[in-house]
């Protein structure tokens, strides 16, 4: 029988399993946030040129561990503390199996302390992707694939403690938006590891001696459809959490529940064709395939994430404006509670990921813009301000309030918390702009050395690549500040934070319903809201076509 | 709230409201551009990756580029002992990715459109012409064709930027433009 205690905080019934699991889900992840992080200093700070701080070997060594460490282990360790907390903590149930929770918890830390041991050992640097036929040791693979199965039975937990709740009616209706947002990552995350099993399996089979041989096109198709679903877990995961802490913060309602589900549901149908983000410019693919598939199908999917831009902040605006923050376009917004890393984090979450990891996502996938930056610095530049700025900041930013809530401890060093948003998302996003920066001018990825000195023939790369990388360098340590801070708070929170008053006043009743004149937020206006996403569709078309313009001067080829 | 069930149980029939329909309308039709782009570029635009490619062995395509290293050799490049091929104007052109380099250096003629034939020998590379940053994705086995057209005069660096082992850095090319 499950036992429960009541939030103080919230009113939330909790589970005490489910509160287990997901402390552990969420201090596991913290520590590997660490680990990562730490690689990618030593990453930034080799490709800093004038400080180029590791040999070649330990450099491409590093990098591997840095790409897996943070793309996977931290950030799908913080998704299952996600997954158990949309479930069980906001449906008020019980976790259905806890038992299988722990293997999942304990399937996912072997895994991946197999795979970082593979990584460490030197002989597995074959990077994040792995494509054959370079190849790693077998424990490599054998590490991802034992993580992933653990993954996938907290995702079996997660589906079967939201039917639970649902035949014991522990909630009234239907399910609530963050719950539904996770559940879509959820059913993206086993679609994701499916397919990781379809290609990994053989590949580790393949690194056993026992199958002569994988084709190199089959298994980069096949590997991102891994690879790149992995990442949209991430976003309806994130864009969970930025409407959970609209919710906690502000009360906030959705502007229209149907509109925002919808808007998660083009995910669950599109986003899975991202995988041929990865295709654009390899040899044996035709171009209506890559057209049809890089677009998610018409960008369908492009559009349900314009539709959270709008509705996240706009949400937010209309539960500010209901409490006579009316003044203008922006008193609602000049009015949030900036010194709040909860809502900090969040705010600078959305911008950067709408403005930088989005707008350059889709250039990115354009089938032929991406001739002019494939594999250049420009996608790890993408990549950070959506990975970065936009998942791990929005964790960050929910684990500022879930993890003094749940321990009941008042959180430590909240002085410096203040900074720490700010810090790791001007640092990351800086990173992101100049890692984009560098990529334009031509800068390689996963390259130790630009200077290309001992290599045979030389080439002089633009004066401005080695500014930029520099630069990001320089932001790198930024960022790698306001983690820090980050990952001093939760530790010492859950070390030596003073134990939570209880609270004066009782938790926040939802706002009385009455009848929704127009959609959930009761027919509230969000004039600034529209306004920002007005802002962003122009930068969005102007870059765009930039990017155009740039492609129509280099060599014509066909 | 977004964290508590919604307060209408019948949410999916309320009206929606007029700033998310006009946002939702305006992002639709960017969207539709967006993906029709696509398409157009192929007709009006210069720039479109080929579809020609062929899945062969290994030995088959090495053997061809080091065939046409023979006839069109001009010079060598500097004291690398690398040849530097000037293939007939208009012609095929080979070049093979393997680690560490790309193999031979061509030598092209501005305004005239080569085939350029490219693959690899071992594992995946990444093709890249500096600094017009054109950027192609190698595979063994798999060779493909593209028509491509130097515009002007010059020396152009091929990088390689698909992570493709411990001497991924020292991995180069050349092509020289003439007029």
């Amino acid at each position: 029988m499950a036992e429960f205690r009541t939030c103080p905080e919230t009113g939330f019934k909790i589970d005490l399993q489910a509160d287990k699991l997901i402390k552990w889900n969420a201090v596991t992840s913290v520590v590997f946030l660490l680990v990562g992080g730490l690689f990618g200093l030593l990453v930034a700070l080799t490709r800093w040129p004038e400080i180029h701080l590791l040999p070649a070997e330990l450099y491409y060594l590093v990098l591997t561990g840095h790409g897996l460490d943070i793309l996977l282990v931290w950030i799908i360790f913080f998704e299952m503390a996600l997954l158990y907390f949309t479930s069980a903590i906001l449906l008020n149930a019980r976790l259905v199996a806890p038992m299988l929770g722990w293997i999942q918890y304990w399937l996912m830390l072997v895994g991946a302390a197999a795979t970082n041991v593979a990584v460490l050992q030197g002989n597995s640097s074959v990077m994040f992707t792995s494509y054959v036929p370079l190849q790693a040791e077998p424990l490599f693979y054998a590490g991802i694939i034992v993580f992933a199965v653990g993954a996938l039975i907290g995702c079996g937990v997660f589906f079967a403690t939201l039917v639970t709740a649902q035949r014991e009616k522990t909630f009234e209706g239907s399910m609530p938006l963050v719950t539904f947002g996770a559940m879509v990552a959820a059913i993206i995350a086993v679609f994701t590891i499916a397919t990781g099993a379809a290609i990994l399996l053989p590949t580790l089979l393949w690194s056993l001696g026992l199958i002569p041989y994988i084709d190199s096109l089959l298994y980069k198709v096949v590997w991102w459809a891994m690879g790149h679903s992995s990442q949209q877990i991430n976003v309806a995961a994130h864009i969970a959490c930025w409407y959970a802490i609209g919710g906690i913060l502000f009360g906030a309602k959705p502007l229209s529940e149907k509109v925002s589900r919808m808007a998660f549901f083009m995910y669950i149908l599109f986003l899975q064709l991202a995988s041929a983000h990865h295709l654009l410019v390899e040899p044996g693919i035709s171009s209506e395939y890559k057209i049809f598939n890089t677009s998610y199908a018409l960008y369908i999917a492009v559009l349900g994430s314009m539709i959270h831009g709008l509705t996240v902040p706009g949400s937010i605006e209309a539960a500010q404006r209901k409490k006579g923050f009316n003044k203008g376009l922006f008193e609602w917004l000049r009015k949030c509670p900036w010194g709040n890393p909860v809502f900090s984090g969040m705010f600078i979450s959305l911008v950067s990921f709408g403005f930088l990891g989005g707008i350059s996502g889709v250039v990115l996938g354009t089938e032929q813009l991406n001739l002019i930056m494939h594999n250049t610095m420009y996608v790890p530049g993408h990549f950070h301000a959506t990975v970065g700025a936009g998942t791990t900041l929005a964790f960050m930013a929910l684990a500022y309030w879930v993890v003094p809530v749940l321990y009941q401890k008042e959180l430590w060093g909240a002085g410096m918390a203040k900074w720490s948003p700010y810090l790791f998302g001007l640092g990351i996003s800086l990173i992101a702009v100049f890692q984009m920066g560098a990529g334009t001018l031509g800068a390689p990825r996963r390259h130790w050395d630009m200077t290309l000195s001992e290599a045979a023939i030389g080439f002089d790369l633009p004066p401005a690549a080695f500014l930029m990388m520099g630069l990001n360098g320089v932001a790198a340590l930024i960022a790698g500040l306001g983690g820090a801070i980050f990952i001093l708070n939760m530790v010492g929170t859950i070390l030596l934070g003073a134990p939570k008053a209880a609270p004066a006043v009782a938790p926040a009743a939802p706002a009385a319903s009455g009848a929704a004149v127009s959609g959930s937020a009761e027919g509230v206006t969000v004039p600034g809201t529209f306004f920002l996403a007005i802002i962003f569709l122009v930068t969005f078309i102007l870059y765009y076509f930039v990017n155009w313009k740039f492609l129509a001067s280099v060599w014509p080829l066909s | 709230m977004a964290i508590t069930p919604p307060d209408e149980r019948v949410w999916w029939n309320e009206p929606v409201e007029k700033t998310e329909v006009l946002w939702v309308t305006i992002a639709l039709i960017w969207a539709l551009v967006m993906f029709f782009m696509m398409p157009y570029w192929h007709f009006a635009g210069e720039q479109n990756l080929s579809n020609e490619a062929y899945k062969g062995t290994i030995d088959a395509y090495v053997e061809k580029v080091e065939a046409a290293a023979e006839k069109y050799t001009v010079r060598e490049e500097g004291s690398t002992g690398i040849p530097v091929v000037r293939p007939p104007v208009g012609g095929d052109a080979y070049m093979i990715g393997r680690q560490f380099e790309w193999w031979p250096v061509l030598e092209l003629k501005a305004g005239e459109t080569y085939r350029l034939h490219l693959s690899s020998a071992d594992v995946m590379h990444g093709w890249s012409l500096l600094p017009e940053n054109i950027n192609i994705q190698v595979h063994p086995e798999y060779e493909m064709i593209i028509k491509i057209t130097p515009t002007k005069a010059g020396t152009y660096g091929v990088l390689c930027n698909e992570y493709c082992g411990l001497g991924h850095h020292v991995m180069t090319g050349r092509i020289y433009v003439t007029e």
